[in-house]
């Protein structure tokens, strides 16, 4: 019998395409997994973290073949807003891991987003939050652009949103 | 619940942001500086997503789907206000008229998050935490040239008065006003106006830019009812040329 934990820990090993570090458990993109008991069909429902986010489409493909590949033979991937994604829904170990990355991870917020959040971001470099916000957009629509006045350098955020 | 009145709302959204993200791409590569061209870039990235989120809403309707919609009708079937369609002129257009829509469409958002029709709170949710990020960029730029150098609040002030009537036009009135009102699905274009112009006048008053007497300007109405200007259709053409070469093709 498949169990939901099982299915977990197989998709620990799909990753964010643009993040490689960053797993779509620890992205908070997977938002429930059922596996039904008279057949056996295995539901993963996600979400897009941007919903103009092209990264998407590929990361349900790679679900679908993470399953296929461990031999479920019955299973759909459902992407909906139902549960709609927000940054607090990274995980620690997610957030370490984009620190460690290069990108500061997004704080922990009450999801009413203000100016002062962005402007006083923690350099994943040196920690100073001597920062400046110097665009809201960045390569990707989950990244916005900083410059560090401690350690000189330009650094990017993992947006709050 | 009236299926058509709702049809007609998420068909003007929808078409603003498939029109309006496909005018912010027209920035890619030429941006005047490279945040800017970024910012634009991302916007109409936004803008698409946002758009594909409500024609999926139409479809779950009994419409065609989003793909098809997009790429095969023509201009006249489009509800689009005729702002979003204009060209991009130069970089203190695009800056204004993102600046004017914006405003309206984060509060047409926080609008919907409390509509009756739980799908469109479900996607407007969402979305209004991205269009967050087009106002804080928006109202930012123009708090910055706004107040900055004689040629800069020279030409957005320019810019403001040619964008002004076009904005008012996205405000025109749906014939379903007074039902999407009563059921609770929309709570109206003219309440929607109000609070936008209160929030531009907040910021423009940080501004040496001058905010023309409404009073006196006739609003560019007409898109919402399939009437457009005559740059609606070129851009259309445009955008389709790939799906109708090869409606399969992928890329």
């Amino acid at each position: 019998m498949l169990t939901k934990e099982q299915i977990l820990t197989w998709l620990e090993e799909v990753k964010d395409p643009e993040i490689p570090v960053l797993s779509l458990i620890d992205l908070g993109v997977i938002t429930d997994v059922t596996v039904s008991e008279n057949d056996e069909k295995v539901t993963v429902e996600m979400t897009p973290t941007f919903s103009g986010c092209p990264a998407m489409d590929y990361m349900k493909r790679n679900v679908e073949e993470v399953l296929a590949k461990n031999g479920v033979q019955n299973f759909e991937v459902r992407m909906s807003f139902d549960k709609p994604w927000d940054s607090n829904k990274i995980s620690e170990k997610g957030k370490i891991a984009l620190k460690n990355f290069g990108l500061a991870p997004p704080p922990e917020y009450n999801l009413i987003l203000d100016l002062d959040i962005l402007e006083h971001v923690n350099c994943p470099y040196c920690n100073s939050d001597n920062t400046d916000l110097k665009t809201p957009f960045g390569p990707t629509l989950c990244r916005s652009m900083h410059y560090c006045n401690n350690c000189r350098q330009m650094f990017e955020q993992f947006k709050p949103l | 619940m009236n299926t058509e009145a709702l049809k007609d709302l998420l068909y003007k959204i929808a078409d603003d942001q498939l029109i309006l993200g496909h005018r912010n791409s027209e920035w890619t590569g030429f941006g005047p500086i490279l945040e800017e061209d970024i910012a634009f870039s991302s916007m109409a990235q936004d803008k698409l997503g946002h758009s594909l989120a409500f024609y999926s809403l139409l479809h779950e309707l009994g419409e065609s789907d989003p793909d098809t919609i997009a790429f095969t009708r023509n201009a006249n079937q489009f509800h689009n206000s005729q702002l979003v369609e204009l060209p991009i002129g130069e970089y203190d257009f695009s800056l204004i008229r993102h600046f004017l829509f914006d405003n309206a469409e984060i509060l047409r958002f926080d609008m919907l998050t409390r509509s009756s029709y739980t799908p469109i709170t479900t996607v407007a949710t969402k979305l209004k935490g991205e269009v967050k990020y087009h106002v804080l960029h928006a109202n930012t730029m123009i708090k910055q040239l706004g107040s900055s150098t004689e040629e800069a609040i020279g030409r957005l002030q320019n810019s403001l008065n040619e964008a002004l009537p076009y904005a008012l036009g996205i405000f025109e009135p749906s014939k379903y006003e007074a039902e999407l009102i009563a059921d609770g699905i929309y709570e109206g274009e003219e309440k929607l106006k109000a609070a936008w112009l209160e929030n531009i006048k907040k910021v423009l008053s940080q501004t040496q830019l001058e905010l023309p007497d409404l009073t006196t300007i006739t609003p560019k109405n007409g898109g919402r009812y399939g009437e457009h200007t005559e740059h609606l259709q070129p851009l259309l053409d445009e955008m389709a040329e790939v799906f109708k070469i090869d409606p399969t093709a992928e890329w």
